[in-house]
């Protein structure tokens, strides 16, 4: 333990400690930008910095350690003018285009111009419209305007050192520097598994998803087109906090509301097809098992890990499982079985997703079959531009060709949810009944790998849970090596799984994702029906339409083949 | 009987050297031994192998040509090929050595010659068409020609002066140097090891092998108080013993050969003149951190220096002067050259460290120091080439002999590379302590063409500028500072009355403006801002538009301001020293900016926007020639009568001024 004094106060810390990490626990905010919780500072942005008595410069309080007898201020003269200036300097190189932009509302750079009492232009403009700064449409995904970059690093690290893609970095020198992809290319040409973390990274309007918006409100517009919608299961236990309800509230009847106040047709749950895909996805593990095919199998739910597969894991492409995520099976029965039951043509019906991911819109343009994908956050864009009061709606429920849903295909939008459901119905198939206690605590919680040995009769199932991809790669490269050993993997590409998805809101931080975690948690202890297989509407529409898991039918509409889908996208 | 056909050969049976084992006396059992037992006539065949290897004894001509970098880009090459032509048409046999450089730049190309028997001589100025002659008057005529004559070494007992010829050691460049890093560049061949053990080589090494642990090493380094020669200026035992305290499995040592600073060329000359000192220097730093593997970061700009590197690396090592068990100690060392892409920040440490592990050269905060945590989390001493070239005599001589020169918190001497407006050009090493004008007028010869002295500007990017008020001023840390400069790496260029300070800072600001890596926004985005501030100071103000002239003046108020902050904030040292260039000249030569800012005049005509040209009426013959030769036709007037300049076409070329054979373009 050691003491130090930070404005003119005698203060306890633990040597090795972060300065910053001090003032937090004191109540003394210090404006940051480059700074990520649990991320080695790099001390880029000089935001922070804070003096120190004896020391000619201002010290930079994330990357600083405390020490004996140091003498901080934090809020000097010296360092308010310095703060100032930074973000004066920052602004001379950004487009005064805050009113046109994504991040209006939220923007971190408007709210430091605001805290530090910007007031005056001092600085020469810098930011002329060139050819490096052109924004960049090449990605399915993720638009990267690079006009509003100020080069803070959060994205390119995010992207290195979490999700272990690098598919951008720093590049060029001097005040030419920016963020670029290999080669200069745009991101669409680049690794880029469009997972969107990084525009969760980002503190301004530079990375943002690639907007359905206008689509969707001019396909509500037209007359001719159907247009029906499914809700993706984490989206429901999130969009309340952007309305200023209380994180973990589930908020699923509202949503069904406001959807259909929107001029959506039908209102589906994508959790449905999380059960179909239960259903497929057991049944294909129980056949790989059982005839010797390839081993680990690997959930093929998360777009963004079914892409870091090709690029970085091509060997095992033919691990992932063939079933189609939930959002592809709905989108491929919506054309299909929904068309011929409402007796339209698939061409007049526009299919709409509510995603908390930004790969699902590449997944979709891959696909097919779904039209509009929109993050939560431009769903929430959505309804208030349409001037709907969320707390004023009266819940309802969604339509239920395709919404009868157990609690286990909720429990899909949490890392660990898909083994848990999967699990469950494995027992089923195999024994024939179902499990004494169907809450699996080893697949529960926040931990980035989790593994457990499962025994169903007289087999023994080894399973693993993995999120981010950044871990993935390692347990993957530890199969590799051999030092480990599976039957199953699930694999979230985001950290937390799509409750952390990259197109959940902005302020998406720890406490949230638990609280939305535990909200997916409630959910299911609540429920009555909490298996894929007891599920009415899965039962139906296997007898009526699909036949069976595996079955032709399944084949065709609800499977892929993976390699052939990584080569066609290339 | 064996006969020596390598220095590495056995002289008898009882000499137990071979080529995979050696004994800790290795060097000088082979150069003076034997040691290990007692024969004469091995002495004898020894020494006489060795006079002759080392050059010491001659039994041809030896014609050196100085072919460094800096004397390839004079001519050199031209000069080599024109000795070897001349040596074969008039079958000479003779001896040719490409050798580093002496230093003394103005006189390049060198070529020295060395009669058996007689004293070496050097000449200057030799381009390949004075070759045929000088080699004609020396070889066959035994004649010096004196117009072109350097001076000759010292002799010695063996050797007899060429007489009527000045020491060499008495030139007025070299007399008050006193050169213990450049003592063997441009003297020997760079990358043959006998030669460099003939002067005392790889000794230092062998002693601390045979008889100091690190820790003593670390003592005497410390002792002898020399300090990073790099630009830091930290003291170098200290920083050794941070990393030797720092138990590791793995450590390294990382020669910074990343000289980067405009006018800075000290590094390149020593590795390209005398590469086994540096290597050498390496190797006693390595062993007394425990470092194993080690690397020498070298600009790819630098060809000549890597190849030189790579020669005295493979002779080194073939020698078991580096490698696996050197001389028997047990300590091994592996010495692998990376080459950086020229970013000027690559020579900061922690960027130097993130592009050897292939990362993007851009620095990260310190605490922890490299010495502590550096390659690969691994405790790495970084030091630069011109501080470890120090090693090897602080070692064989001591550290008293060593901090006996110098001043109180300087010890030794210092390298530099001096430039512009000077009659001298070349490297210059003095000890610490010499006077600014000492170097300038006396190695350096004062100002060409009769010019006036304005400044000299000192420690490149993050140096500053001294002007003719401070040039008593003692070079060494700690004073250098109180004038606004710093010691840097040892750039150092004179300015003359015709340079122009704003446009120095503005040069300066627009090279940090380049070369920041673009990480922490004070140093990106300010030193950006600072050098569009000198854009618009110097520019004229017929192109100002709109609130032009208000930005102008907004910049200027924010300007010195806008400084410290970059100063005070910035997360490298690059970023911390970038203002320097602007706030020494703002210091020392403020009615210079304001002749910019408020006249909008440039006093010393560098700044070509802020020139008038006008034609004296009193002068002008109407020659028309200045009208004929104006590329916009902004000069309107008839033969025979005086011509006026239209300033709203004229475009501030120059040209009049340099076809008018009158003098009646007037300047201002």
């Amino acid at each position: 333990m050691i003491q130090l004094e930070i404005n003119n106060k005698q203060v306890d810390a633990e040597a090795g400690e972060r300065i910053l990490d001090v003032l937090k626990r004191e109540g003394i905010h210090v404006p940051t930008l480059c700074h990520m919780k649990d991320r080695l500072p790099t001390g880029a942005c000089r935001m922070c910095v804070v003096e120190a008595e004896g020391n000619s410069q201002l010290i930079p309080s994330c990357a600083y350690p405390v020490a004996e007898g140091m003498k901080l201020h934090t809020h000097s003269q010296r360092v308010l003018r310095a703060r100032k200036t930074i973000v004066e300097l920052l602004l001379a190189n950004h487009p005064d285009d805050c009113l046109y932009c994504v991040r209006n509302r939220d923007c971190e750079l408007r709210g430091l111009a605001e805290e530090l009492q910007v007031r005056n232009r001092r600085f020469f403009p810098t930011h002329t419209k060139t050819e490096d700064s052109k924004t960049d449409y090449s990605n399915l995904a993720i638009v990267r305007e690079q006009s509003k970059c100020i080069l803070c690093g959060r994205c390119v690290r995010t992207c290195e050192e979490i999700m272990s893609v690098s598919a951008i970095d720093f590049i060029k020198r001097g005040s030419n520097t920016r963020i670029g992809a290999a080669f200069d290319q745009g991101l669409g040409a680049s690794e880029c598994i469009q997972c969107g973390q990084c525009i969760l990274a980002c503190p301004t309007g530079a990375l943002s998803e690639k907007s359905h918006l206008d689509s969707v409100r001019n396909a509500l517009a037209d007359p001719r087109l159907t247009v029906v919608v499914q809700h993706a299961p984490s989206v429901s236990v999130t969009l309340g906090e952007t309305f200023g309800i209380e994180p973990g509230k589930d908020v699923e009847g509202l949503l069904n509301a406001a959807l259909r106040k929107l001029g959506f047709s039908h209102v589906f749950d994508t959790s449905f097809t999380a059960d179909l895909t239960i259903m497929e996805e057991a049944s294909e593990l129980v056949e790989r098992i059982q005839k010797d095919g390839k081993l680990p199998m690997m959930t093929s739910c998360s777009p963004g890990w079914v892409s870091f597969v090709g690029e970085f894991f091509p060997e095992y492409k033919e691990n992932l499982s063939t079933c189609k995520s939930p959002q592809q099976m709905l989108g491929a029965l919506i054309k299909s079985h929904f068309a011929t039951k409402a007796n339209l043509s698939p061409d007049a019906i526009f299919s709409v997703s509510l995603m908390p991911c930004t790969a699902k819109k590449g997944e979709a343009h891959r696909h097919g079959d779904v039209d509009a994908v929109l993050t939560t956050r431009e769903l929430a864009a959505l309804i208030r531009q349409s001037g709907l009061d969320l707390n004023a709606l009266t819940p309802e429920t969604s339509d239920t060709i395709f919404s009868e849903r157990s609690s286990a295909g909720k429990l899909f939008g949490a890392t660990g949810g898909v083994m848990e459901a999967a699990l469950r119905t494995a027992h089923h198939m195999i024994t024939g009944k179902n499990l004494a206690n169907l809450e699996f605590r080893p697949a529960r919680g926040l931990e980035s790998v989790k593994e457990a040995i499962v025994k169903i009769d007289s087999l023994t199932l080894k399973i693993a849970i993995v999120s981010g991809l950044g871990n993935a790669r390692k347990l993957l490269e530890e199969i590799k090596a051999g030092l480990r050993e599976y039957h199953f993997i699930e694999v979230m590409t985001c950290p937390g799984g799509c409750i952390a998805g990259g197109g959940q809101p902005h302020q998406t931080d720890l406490a949230k994702i638990k609280a939305r975690m535990m909200a997916l948690y409630q959910i299911d202890k609540k429920a009555t029906l909490r298996t894929s297989h007891e599920n009415a509407a899965i039962q139906r529409i296997y007898k009526e339409f699909l036949g069976a898991p595996l079955g032709p039918v399944s084949h065709r509409l609800l499977h892929v083949h993976h390699q052939a889908e990584v080569q066609t996208e290339q | 009987m064996h006969k020596l056909q390598r220095i590495q050969d056995i002289c008898c049976d009882k000499c137990w050297h071979d080529a995979d084992k050696a004994c800790p006396d290795f060097i000088r059992c082979l150069s003076e031994g034997p040691l290990c037992h007692k024969s004469e006539s091995c002495s004898e065949k020894r020494k006489t192998f060795f006079s002759y290897a080392s050059r010491h004894t001659l039994t041809r001509p030896v014609i050196f040509v100085g072919a460094g970098t800096c004397g390839l880009g004079a001519g050199a090459q031209a000069t080599l090929n024109a000795v070897k032509q001349y040596l074969e048409l008039n079958h000479v046999d003779a001896e040719i050595v490409e050798v580093g450089c002496i230093g003394l730049c103005v006189a390049e190309p060198m070529v020295d010659i060395w009669l058996p028997g007689k004293t070496r001589v050097s000449f200057k100025n030799i381009q390949a068409t004075a070759v045929p002659p000088l080699l004609h008057s020396v070889l066959v005529e035994q004649k010096i020609p004196l117009e072109q004559i350097l001076g000759q070494f010292e002799a010695d007992d063996s050797l007899t002066p060429w007489k009527g010829v000045p020491l060499l050691s008495e030139h007025p460049f070299f007399k008050p140097q006193k050169r213990w890093v450049l003592a063997n560049c441009g003297v020997i061949h760079p990358s043959h090891i006998e030669e460099y053990w003939a002067t005392g080589g790889y000794r230092a090494l062998e002693q601390v092998l045979g008889h100091h642990t690190p820790a003593e090493v670390c003592e005497e380094i410390e002792k002898s108080g020399l300090r990073g020669r790099g630009g830091g200026g930290f003291i170098t035992g200290k920083k050794w013993k941070f990393a030797l305290q720092t138990p590791a499995e793995q450590k390294y040592f990382i020669c910074n050969a990343d000289e980067g600073d405009p006018g800075a060329f000290m590094d390149r000359a020593v590795i390209e003149g005398d590469p086994h000192r540096v290597l050498e220097g390496l190797a006693i730093g390595a062993y007394a951190i425990g470092a194993s593997i080690a690397y020498v970061y070298i600009r790819a700009e630098y060809p000549l220096a890597i190849t030189r590197l790579k020669e005295a690396i493979a002779e080194a090592e073939k020698h078991h002067l580096l490698g696996t068990n050197i001389l028997d100690s047990g300590f091994n060392l592996h010495i692998k050259i990376k080459m950086g892409a020229g970013a000027f920040v690559c020579g900061e440490e922690t960027a130097l460290i993130h592009s050897i592990e292939g990362k993007r050269g851009m620095p990260r905060p310190r605490p922890p120091f490299p010495a502590i945590s550096g390659l690969w989390e691994k405790p790495t001493v970084i030091n630069n080439v011109e501080t470890l070239a120090n090693l090897p005599l602080i070692i064989t001589k001591g550290a008293s002999f060593f901090n006996a020169v110098g001043t109180t918190n300087s010890k030794g001497t210092k390298v530099f590379a001096m430039s512009g407006k000077v009659c001298n050009t070349g490297l210059v090493e003095i000890p610490m302590g010499t006077s600014l004008r000492d170097i300038v007028f006396a190695i350096g010869g004062g100002i060409p063409g009769n010019k006036k002295y304005k400044a000299v500007q000192i420690g490149g990017p993050s140096g500053g500028c001294i002007p003719e008020q401070h040039l008593d001023i003692p070079i060494d840390y700690e004073s250098l500072k109180t004038v606004g400069a710093m010691m840097g790496s040892g750039g150092m260029v004179v300015m003359d009355e015709d340079t122009c300070m704003v446009d120095v800072a503005k040069f300066f600001m627009d090279f940090i403006q380049r070369e920041s890596c673009g990480k922490c926004i004070s140093c990106r985005e300010g030193t950006r801002q600072l050098f569009q501030i000198y854009e618009r100071i110097t520019r004229s103000h017929k192109s100002e538009k709109g609130f032009d002239a208000l930005d102008r003046m907004q910049g200027i108020m924010a300007m010195k301001q806008l400084a410290e902050v970059i100063k005070e904030t910035s997360l490298c040292g690059l970023g911390q020293s970038a203002p320097n260039p602007m706030l020494s000249t703002l210091r020392w030569f403020p009615e210079e900016y304001e002749a910019h800012i408020y006249d909008r005049t440039c006093p010393a005509k560098v700044c070509k926007d802020l020139l008038t040209y006008s034609i004296d009426p009193d002068h002008c013959t109407g020659c028309t020639l200045c009208s004929r030769n104006c590329p916009t036709h902004a000069i309107q007037g008839v033969a025979k009568s005086a011509h006026v300049i239209n300033q709203n076409e004229c475009i501030r070329c120059g040209s009049c001024d340099e076809y008018c054979r009158k003098g009646a373009v007037l300047v201002q």
